[in-house]
């Protein structure tokens, strides 16, 4: 799995790094961001779920089958 | 009390100042989500009120057909020649100038900004709690709540905290004066303006480390701002940030005086705070904003006129049950919560993560030092009108922690 926040909907609410902070980290406006390249640890995509669920301009995207490759090649 | 009769058709003669919607406006909202879900009234020289999730978010997404020039609902309407700024940018503001304007405030109140403020705001909770300890019956809105978002922001301008009765004065009067005598509002807007004026004239002649200074300083567009606009930011937080986080302060604590089996859980279970504190967000979202209409256009059915308010109250959003599950019931561990307290769109409140850092200390605090309460006086309690809705006064029994023991 890897998560993303689409810049053009973020509005810095900061659902996704309050709720995942482990995924999720703040600019220095608020806008949330996805951190290293977004890949999420298999032990934190249910955090990544509660994140995209809650925030309130459904701005957090899920990318469910993320690449095989990548997630091998960049164990956490 | 006001100048407006009482309100027998929500539909088609609202009044977001009437006595009925200002004590519970929620079974309003429901109906009208239900039979009639953007209402019209005349008063106020038109106004809509949509009531769904969906036709709110529109709105707020929609910057083009209606515009932030005035965001307080009155029989005033803010001159055209005020565009792009509007009376209090960047609320007021519609891009492009909106964005630059915005971004001069939000690394102030940005979440790394605001832990700073973390220990000042705990101590002030602190200090408030004192002083109401020893009384059986205290009031959390009149005693503690109101103080703590005017002491934050007061620290954060560099103001003393003994200026903060008559912030509370400025407040009412722009917030909660909108069916006063346009006359005497405006004499209470007029003293307000030149509190502030004084403020940035004597910033400009001493600057310090505070947010007036770094305003006067920062660049927008490669110049500083003029001190006229910057007068008119530090106005917009102090009216924002004040009456909006009193009121959640205060809801949330009539809440818990409400509900012991919620204030008992919490107090089992601090982990779950945060999780209620946006439960407490959802359910009782204190602010209401507005748009204008830009041009005469037809929204889902309904023909509005330019210059036409919309009402979007976000607390009616919050309890659209096509948006939530359950969503007249406050369940204080509700995980999955895409509220809108905070707005949608390009206006979310700059002051959010300011906002829920207060929020949660001021119950932290509280509930430390007050593990048992409940209403003294369930018809005591008095509400807000107007746009911006919590308790004012709000009588509480309380058994604090030293005579548990």
């Amino acid at each position: 799995m890897k998560v993303h926040v689409d810049q053009e909907l973020c509005q810095g609410h900061g659902r996704c790094y309050a709720l995942a902070p482990e995924l999720f980290e703040p600019d220095d406006l608020g806008n949330g961001f996805a951190i290293d390249e977004g890949d999420v640890p298999a032990e934190l995509e249910a955090k990544a779920r509660l994140a995209a669920a809650n925030c309130p301009e459904s701005a957090v995207i899920i990318i469910e089958d993320a690449d095989d490759a990548t997630e091998a090649a960049e164990p956490t | 009390m006001g100048l407006h009769d009482p309100v027998t058709d929500w539909a088609t003669d609202f009044d977001h100042t009437d006595d009925a919607w200002v004590a519970d406006p929620f079974p309003i909202w429901d109906e009208l989500r239900e039979t009639c879900p953007v209402a019209h009234s005349e008063r106020y020289h038109g106004v809509w009120l949509p009531t769904r999730h969906d036709h709110i978010a529109e709105i707020a997404h929609d910057t083009e057909r209606f515009t932030s020039r005035q965001v307080i609902v009155s029989e005033y309407r803010a001159p055209l020649d005020m565009a792009p700024q509007g009376t209090a940018p960047p609320i007021t503001s519609d891009p492009p100038y909106h964005q630059g304007a915005r971004r001069m405030l939000l690394p102030a109140f940005s979440p790394q900004a605001v832990a700073k403020l973390e220990p000042y705001t705990r101590q002030a909770c602190q200090d408030l709690v004192d002083q109401l300890e020893g009384n059986d019956v205290v009031d959390a809105a009149e005693g503690y709540a109101q103080h703590i978002p005017v002491q934050v922001i007061a620290h954060m301008l560099g103001l003393p905290a003994s200026d903060g009765d008559q912030f509370r004065g400025f407040v009412n009067v722009v917030l909660e004066g909108v069916d006063q005598k346009p006359e005497d509002r405006e004499a209470g807007i007029v003293e307000f303006f030149r509190y502030l004026k004084d403020l940035i004239e004597d910033r400009m002649r001493n600057p310090g480390d505070d947010l007036v200074s770094y305003l006067l300083e920062v660049e927008l567009d490669g110049e500083k701002v003029d001190p006229f606009w910057v007068t008119r930011m530090i106005g917009l937080l102090m009216i924002a940030g004040i009456d909006t986080t009193w009121s959640a302060i205060g809801a949330s604590i009539w809440h818990l005086a409400s509900v012991p089996g919620d204030r008992e859980r919490l107090i089992a279970q601090p982990d779950l705070l945060p999780t209620a504190i946006e439960e407490l967000l959802r359910s009782y979202a204190p602010v209401t904003m507005a748009r204008l209409v830009r041009e005469d256009i037809e929204f889902n059915g309904c023909a509005m006129k330019q210059d036409d308010f919309v009402l979007l109250p976000f607390p009616a959003a919050n309890r659209d049950p096509a948006a939530f599950d359950r969503a007249d019931e406050v369940i204080i561990d509700r995980e999955v919560n895409r509220h809108a307290a905070f707005g949608l769109g390009i206006h979310r409140c700059v002051g959010s993560h300011l906002a829920r850092m207060e929020l949660r200390v001021a119950l932290e605090v509280w509930l430390a030092a007050f593990p048992d309460f409940s209403l003294a006086d369930a018809g005591a309690v008095r509400w807000s009108g107007g746009q911006v809705r919590g308790p004012r006064q709000l009588p509480l029994k309380v058994e604090t922690r030293s005579e548990r023991y």
